[in-house]
């Protein structure tokens, strides 16, 4: 391509200094993008309700768009569905059969549970969802995942909330706005959350590694138990997450834990519940600094 | 009978006779482009891995390059405000490496001003190799080698896709330019 002949800015004393003025102007835009940046890195909450506002005004064309990614992958399963359609259908009984056994026995399990708590006290408070809403965006280019729900605070959604599909656990609401909120997801790599083995008391922390797996980081050291195929589950530890809600399965053993891959994709999810926070008490008890609870 | 000079009445921007190009349409046609391909990432529900390449900024760097003269240097202060709103990125990252980007290419086109169009790609290519990285870095989360490799097919990709952004941007010129309004 041929230079244009702006470059050369000539004997006029105008061109000479918007030409300059251009070079200021670009020099002051990069350093105070570098500002900002370190204000947003420093006070993650002060600026983040510019975004907020920012996705409020995308909801009319987000919420569609989400809508019909939805009927559109109903559709393509359907189809796809139709080839396999004889030989599926026999193994699906199969399994039907053996599951309707298992959940027989679960039922079982259930009322003796629930026989052992009456015996010992406790109440068993089934929470019901804040609201249910599509996930209607993600931040696909960007290294941190973050999705973003068709709900806000106008629906009850609030900081901290834990959400759910319902195969299990998505994330955690990270910043809300009136009609959207934005959903750290568990892959991302700032997201930590306490587990246990599914089938044990085995408690780990499952942290996000920033390219699409978990690390299971077991609490106590020593032999690690863990196997591939180990189903981990949320543990309730730190407050935020109901116990026993699926996480993650143990694909690859490590030194000091796992890697699994997560069992609830949000990309294969269409509506997603947002949960109330499990125990207030125990998350603004974390939050409250050692000085000031024991000063008052 | 033969027309003598065919041109003179039509060209690829439309018909010339009292017709006349539109400054609104010629001014908008690119920082809109822009602001909708940084919008369009937000469509892609992504769980595992960043794969979209960052849409804006090719847009961007495709408009300066294959354009150059256009953009104004400090062009990356205001559509970088905008992406960063949208791409999950802490508010000032898109600021700072987009202006960075629009002072670095700046700076090639003084050095190189006559180049083909395998030296722009290379040049976009070069500065989406530190763009990617440079974005992880300054996105919040803990860097890791693990996200690094990560970061390698979105990088390939952009890389890439590059040549089609050019050709797009090719397109809106066209349209940018043709003689939308009717004189007299």
């Amino acid at each position: 391509m041929a230079p244009t002949g702006q470059r050369r800015s000539s004997y006029s004393r105008k061109a000479q200094y918007s030409l300059f003025t251009g070079y200021i102007a670009a020099g002051a835009g990069a350093l105070v993008g570098a500002v900002l940046l370190g204000l947003s890195l420093w006070q993650p909450g002060f600026l983040s309700g510019l975004s907020g506002t920012a996705q409020d005004a995308a909801a009319p064309v987000t919420q569609p768009v989400a809508a019909a990614r939805t009927e559109s992958k109903g559709f393509i399963d359907a189809v796809r569905g139709y080839y396999r359609a004889g030989s599926q259908n026999a193994a699906l009984k199969r399994e039907m059969e053996l599951a309707r056994i298992r959940l027989a026995e679960a039922a079982a399990v259930k009322q003796e549970n629930r026989r052992l708590r009456g015996l010992l006290g406790l109440h068993e408070s089934e929470a019901r969802p804040v609201t249910i809403a599509r996930l209607v965006g993600a931040s696909a280019a960007s290294s941190r995942r973050f999705a973003y729900l068709g709900a806000g605070r106008s629906d009850g959604v609030a900081v901290g909330m834990p959400v759910r599909s319902p195969r299990g656990v998505v994330g955690r609401i990270l910043e809300v706005g009136n009609h959207s909120a934005r959903v750290l997801l568990l892959t991302d790599p700032e997201s930590v959350l306490p587990v246990r083995r599914a089938k044990d008391e085995v408690v780990a922390f499952a942290e996000g590694r920033g390219d699409g797996l978990i690390r299971i980081r077991l609490i106590n050291l020593g032999i690690n138990p863990l196997e591939p195929g180990d189903l981990f589950v949320t543990s309730g530890a730190g407050g935020y997450y109901q116990p026993g809600v699926a996480v993650a399965i143990a694909t690859e053993i490590t030194d000091d834990g796992a890697l699994a891959r997560i069992v609830s994709d949000p990309a294969a999810t269409d509506y997603v519940a947002v949960l109330p926070i499990f125990e207030p008490e125990a998350v603004t008890g974390a939050d409250t600094p050692i000085e000031r609870e024991l000063g008052e | 009978m033969d027309r003598f000079a065919p041109k003179s009445r039509s060209d690829a921007y439309g018909k010339r006779i009292n017709r006349s190009h539109s400054t609104a349409v010629a001014t908008v046609v690119p920082y809109l482009s822009i602001l909708i391909a940084s919008f369009l990432p937000v469509f892609f529900i992504a769980a595992a891995l960043p794969i979209v390449p960052p849409l804006g900024f090719l847009m961007l760097l495709a408009w300066r390059l294959v354009r150059p003269g256009l953009l104004p240097v400090w062009a990356g202060f205001p559509l970088g405000l905008f992406d960063d709103l949208f791409s999950g990125q802490p508010l000032g990252s898109a600021i700072l490496l987009w202006s960075a980007a629009m002072i670095v290419v700046e700076m090639v086109e003084t050095r190189f001003p006559w180049r083909s169009f395998a030296q722009d790609w290379f040049t976009a290519g070069l500065i989406l190799l530190v763009y990617v990285p440079a974005a992880m870095l300054v996105s919040g989360g803990e860097p890791t080698l693990a996200a690094l490799v990560a970061l390698g097919p979105q990088l390939v990709f952009s890389i890439l896709v590059f040549p089609l952004f050019a050709r797009l941007v090719a397109r809106l010129d066209r349209l940018r330019l043709t003689r939308w309004r009717t004189v007299g």
